[in-house]
């Protein structure tokens, strides 16, 4: 999948943590792309590997991280042959993080002007008025009012949405190609959750970064990302455009945690969930991780890891359920629901644009 | 700023009044008197004596006169050394201590912050280990142990310091070494653990992504954060070289308050002994003073002069 438009390619990443109960597999065999001004999220639930896949990006996983195989290019280059100092050139100039919790990802005993202005200091070798003056205006560009005044405050001054604003300015100062967003709103109130969802896409369009958004909360995703990677015990399980997985989702697990996400026209008094827990990665389970949860199980997915089945071009899943010899099953009725929807818009916009044309929804292996 | 200074000086002034108090009624419960010879004196004599330094009349009316005087600024004249003030004693003793002191401080601090931090940054290492038990060693061994081996090893065997004088620089470096260990243990020990806390805290997460390097990281982020919990134990560590040099003083007969202090208290040397008190805890208060502005100066969510926002 060579592309031009490719800012990053990571390809069958492998990263194992060594514990003293022995080797945690966290990410096994993840591969992806970052298209250039798209904002890709990647779901799952705690502990499925998300956050380790974007450290080992930054190259700040912990001491005993040991990446096992794979290649991550940016640029025509692979950051994991890069040494420490070399990835220091890249970290906060090339790729930057948004951190999960505002309130302790600021260091205290530094006026905010300062820390906005370190990344032009390190690495454009700024003196420090004139960053300063830069990091001024990063200040009314991410909306801190009265920034002229504030510059020299401490984050203990500013109320948890303003300081994720400052951590935004911090990451974007240097006008990075990637921009890593961790759970950026996890920690923040909902009323300001959307404000920050807002500020990032519109500094998006004025910046033209690529985003990586990690998340748990895929109302979230709905509303930010283009494309949408589904990870589950340290794999990517399906991945399609944001109206691919959210209306004609293909693997049970994007299933289940569509299912466990209200809606506004969710019907009935209890909220799904997905059974049991995942995996232990210090032995991940022959076959399908998430066949012990999983409800469409089959015999094979406890024997066999299923390979990623085509079902567009952007949209693929790796689930035996696709392959042509499995059983027909029915999804969850809430999934029907949203594949009835997909298909009626399919339809629209199809009918729009070529009315003779019909609807091409077959599934077909890879 | 001026108004709070101007609660903690009069905070200070009741401090020193009550320790003025307790110390006066618990020096009279020491036994024995100030008098050397007492068997050879008659009943008369002594009691002439007695009459002469005021020592006859009730201890209220003692504590009393004692109030007064101190208050003007008279602290009496010492019973031990031939009639001389206290004042004009202890002045003339008090430069040798506050400059082993304060020395002893100021190494030990810097020293053990920079071994703190090397332990920390190579966390579980040979560095950390040889710090870590460098700490143990500094924070078991007396500094009067310290004191004795120094003085044989350093002093006698190699020669390379004085014994036991006082002169100039080369003089103190034995003193301020002994005193300077626990100090230096100390702040080691405490730098290291906060450290390590800092280092995996995340805004050194943040400042790493931000591309900083490693020692970029620490010098701009973990070292002031790692420092703060440094400046409560500067009291207690204050305390400890004060009463470390009473007996460090007597091993390097240097001539400072600490030796004079212990001496006072074995001849009962009333005013001496009220003189020193004084000092010491005036000296104490002001340390203490000092790290409260201090806490404010490297960490500013609890500055004290706040500018309204």
């Amino acid at each position: 999948m060579e592309n031009d438009k490719n800012i990053l390619e990571v390809r069958n990443l492998q990263v194992n943590f060594k514990t003293y109960a022995g080797d945690v597999k966290a990410i096994r065999n993840v591969s992806f792309d970052l298209r250039k001004g798209e904002t890709l999220a990647i779901v799952g639930e705690s502990g499925s590997g998300k956050s380790v896949t974007t450290r080992t990006i930054m190259g700040l996983n912990a001491r005993n991280a040991d990446i096992t195989s794979g290649s991550i290019l940016y640029k025509d280059q692979d950051l994991l042959k890069k040494s420490d100092k070399e990835m220091e050139q890249f970290r906060g100039q090339d790729i930057a993080e948004i951190f999960q919790d505002p309130m302790t990802s600021l260091d205290p005993t530094m006026k905010i002007g300062k820390q906005i202005a370190e990344p032009l200091m390190v690495h454009k070798g700024m003196k420090k008025e004139k960053a300063l003056a830069q990091a001024l205006e990063m200040m009314k560009l991410v909306g801190i009012t009265d920034a002229e005044n504030r510059i020299n405050d401490y984050p203990h001054q500013f109320s948890g949405g303003m300081r994720q604003r400052i951590v935004i300015a911090i990451a974007l100062i240097n006008y990075p190609e990637i921009l890593i967003a961790d759970e950026p709103t996890t920690a923040l109130d909902v009323t300001i959750q959307a404000q920050i969802l807002n500020l990032m896409k519109e500094l998006q369009d004025k910046i033209s970064t690529s985003i990586i958004f990690i998340t748990h909360d895929l109302g979230v995703v709905a509303g930010m990302a283009d494309r949408v990677a589904v990870m589950y015990a340290g794999k990517i399980v399906e991945y399609g455009t944001v109206d691919e997985i959210f209306y004609n989702p293909k693997h049970p697990y994007t299933w289940g945690l569509l299912s466990s996400m209200p809606t506004l026209d969710s019907s009935g008094d209890e909220l799904p969930s997905i059974p049991g827990t995942p995996p232990d990665l210090l032995d991940p389970p022959t076959g399908d991780a998430f066949a012990a949860r999983n409800a469409y199980a089959l015999k094979i997915d406890t024997e066999q890891e299923p390979p990623f089945f085509k079902v567009s071009d952007t949209h693929y899943a790796a689930t035996w359920l696709l392959h042509p010899d499995a059983p027909k099953v029915t999804p969850p009725a809430q999934i029907v629901a949203r594949q009835k929807k997909y298909a009626e818009m399919q339809q629209a916009l199809v009918a729009k644009q070529r009315p003779s044309v019909p609807v091409e929804e077959e599934e077909e292996q890879q | 700023m001026a108004k709070y200074l101007a609660k903690r000086i009069f905070y200070l002034i009741l401090t020193l009044f009550i320790v003025i108090t307790l110390t006066f009624f618990l020096m009279k419960l020491l036994p024995g008197t100030p008098l050397t010879n007492q068997a050879k004196l008659s009943k008369s004599q002594i009691a002439l004596i007695y009459e002469q330094y005021g020592l006859n009349k009730p201890v209220w009316q003692q504590y009393l006169l004692y109030l007064a005087g101190a208050v003007r600024g008279n602290f009496g004249t010492s019973f031990q050394f031939s009639d001389q003030p206290v004042s004009y004693l202890l002045s003339s003793r008090i430069g040798p201590s506050l400059q082993i002191g304060l020395q002893a401080m100021i190494l030990g601090v810097i020293v053990g912050i920079v071994v703190g931090a090397f332990g920390a940054m190579r966390q579980n290492s040979w560095v950390d280990t040889t710090a870590t038990v460098v700490s143990i060693l500094g924070i078991s061994i007396p500094s009067f142990v310290l004191a004795v081996l120094l003085q044989y090893y350093l002093g006698l065997k190699l020669g390379w310091f004085p014994i036991a004088e006082w002169g100039g620089f080369i003089y103190t470096v034995l003193p301020t070494l002994a005193l300077g260990a626990t100090p230096l243990a100390e702040s080691a020990r405490f730098v290291r653990t906060e450290m390590v806390d800092v280092l995996s805290s995340d805004y050194i997460e943040l400042a790493k992504a931000k591309g900083l390097s490693r020692t970029g990281v620490i010098y701009h982020h973990a070292l002031r954060n790692s420092l703060i919990p440094l400046i409560t134990i500067v009291g207690p560590l204050a305390v400890n070289i004060m009463t470390g040099s009473m007996v460090v003083e007597n091993i390097f007969s240097i001539p400072g308050i600490g030796e004079q202090f212990v001496k006072s208290v074995l001849t009962n040397d009333y005013p001496t002994i009220m003189g020193l008190t004084i000092i010491y805890s005036f000296m104490l208060c002001v340390v203490l003073l000092f790290t409260d502005i201090l806490y404010g100066i490297v960490d500013p969510r609890i500055r004290i002069t706040g500018k309204a926002n």
